[in-house]
């Protein structure tokens, strides 16, 4: 079966190690730091201006002075520290943050992504999505494999406005976990029950199938 | 040097329209939100106002959207709101997105006397357009120029007659780089305390930096998206 946004939040997970300092973006990337494999730490930063983000406040306890990036309310963890926006985004840019989580609403098999326009439709900006495709070393992308329409947001190449170009290492959808390298996706875990000729189906980029490819244990 | 004005509307003397603002904040969090309730009061138009966000409709920089008092917005986000929407579709409003790296980085070159600098963000998208592009270690870069203003609004914590500041948790964001780059600088504090009271070691943005300082009257502080969970 497909795997739901917990779902995929929670293969994403899988990916941390110990010691990172991690950007989550907004919607089901924020979803990860809900499941992050026993015996490991890592840091949660928020371009706006926090490193340690935690969970968020009790009820009664919001304070309108501590948000994340989706302007969510928020605490602190032990050993949290605030700073300003450039900063923040020196350490984006610098490199000192390990992984980026981030949605996209297309990826293309050369590694760029879309995510913060739909021209005639939609303008909400790239807030700090351009600052942190453009440095990070490392970037999975949590997404579906279809839109609403049925058609693949797997591309050959991507139709709307860039974000980023031949920046995504990994992608995370409903149905596989991909890898984007020489060009290609390769297809590496299929969701629990999801076959092989599903995935190629929704898939329009080109798509490496090795001989065996492994369910994903969540 | 004594900064102190008395209140808001002293702190606006000099704002006219077609000016460039420069607006602290990101989202509604850290907003000079007395200013911007005078800004409305005076009816200033045609502004270029930076800022990381544009409000929502009905509080923060979507106050000065419904009056029609902006011209143009340079932002990173500007989700969130429908007027601005409207306005930006309909041609009304002129936008500029950039990346929020960017702009905080160009308001910190503007105050930091850098005319311009290399970043990564935004190559091969339509950012760059018309961006002179160079290759550091292998990577393509694109050149973005600082941005300065006429004046610049800022809001902190705590400040003191220097014009020294402590901002508070995330509502520090843009702020500090904001009171750098703008020609007079604004800081509307919720505490205003005399020279010597704030640690030195704690200060965030140094008096040298802000020419005019008042307490707000009164901070709304309103909450874009409450979280919480269950105890």
């Amino acid at each position: 079966m497909a795997l739901d946004k917990v779902g995929i939040a929670k293969r994403i997970a899988q990916e941390l190690k110990d010691g990172w300092y991690v950007n989550l973006g907004i919607g089901i990337p924020t979803l990860v730091a809900n499941y992050i494999p026993e015996g490991i730490e890592v840091e949660f930063q928020s371009e706006n201006g926090i490193l340690g983000m935690g969970p968020f406040p009790f009820e009664g306890e919001e304070d309108a002075d501590l948000i994340n990036a989706g302007k969510q309310t928020i605490t602190a963890t032990k050993g949290a520290v605030f700073f300003d926006s450039a900063m923040s985004f020196a350490m984006i840019r610098g490199q000192h943050v390990q992984l980026t989580v981030l949605g996209a609403m297309e990826v293309s098999q050369n590694g760029d992504i879309a995510n913060w326009k739909i021209p005639g439709k939609m303008v909400k900006g790239m807030g700090g999505a351009m600052d942190l495709v453009a440095s990070a070393d490392n970037i999975i992308v949590a997404m579906m494999h279809s839109n609403k329409a049925g058609e693949s947001k797997i591309l050959k190449e991507c139709t709307l406005p860039l974000t980023g170009v031949g920046c995504v290492k990994k992608v995370v959808t409903e149905l596989a976990v991909m890898e984007i390298k020489d060009g290609k996706f390769h297809l590496i875990e299929r969701a629990p029950g999801v076959s092989v000729e599903e995935i190629i189906s929704k898939t329009e980029g080109d798509l490496v199938v090795p001989d065996n490819v492994p369910e994903m244990v969540l | 040097m004594n900064k102190v004005v008395s209140n808001v509307s002293e702190a606006l003397k000099g704002i006219e329209d077609n000016m460039t603002l420069m607006v602290g904040g990101f989202g509604l969090c850290g907003i000079p939100e007395n200013s911007i309730a005078e800004l409305v009061k005076l009816g200033v138009k045609n502004l270029t106002c930076i800022s990381n966000n544009a409000g929502v409709d009905n509080f923060g920089l979507g106050l000065l959207l419904q009056q029609k008092q902006v011209k143009k917005m340079i932002s990173s986000y500007v989700g969130e709101n429908d007027e601005f929407e409207r306005q930006m579709l309909s041609g009304e409003l002129e936008v500029d997105l950039i990346p929020q790296g960017s702009l905080a980085e160009r308001c910190r070159a503007g105050g930091a006397g850098i005319p311009a600098f290399f970043t990564p963000a935004g190559y091969g998208t339509e950012v760059a357009e018309g961006k002179e592009v160079r290759v550091f270690n292998g990577k393509p870069h694109i050149l973005e120029s600082a941005l300065t203003a006429d004046f610049a609004i800022v809001k902190a914590w705590k400040g003191d007659t220097e014009g020294n500041l402590v901002f508070k948790a995330t509502a520090r964001n843009f702020n500090p780089m904001m009171a750098m780059a703008g020609k007079i600088t604004i800081a509307e504090v919720e505490e205003l305390v005399p020279a010597g009271e704030l640690d030195p070691n704690q200060i965030h943005t140094p008096g040298i930096f802000v020419q005019r300082i008042f307490q707000g009257e009164k901070f709304e502080k309103r909450i874009e998206q409450r979280t919480v969970r269950s105890k």
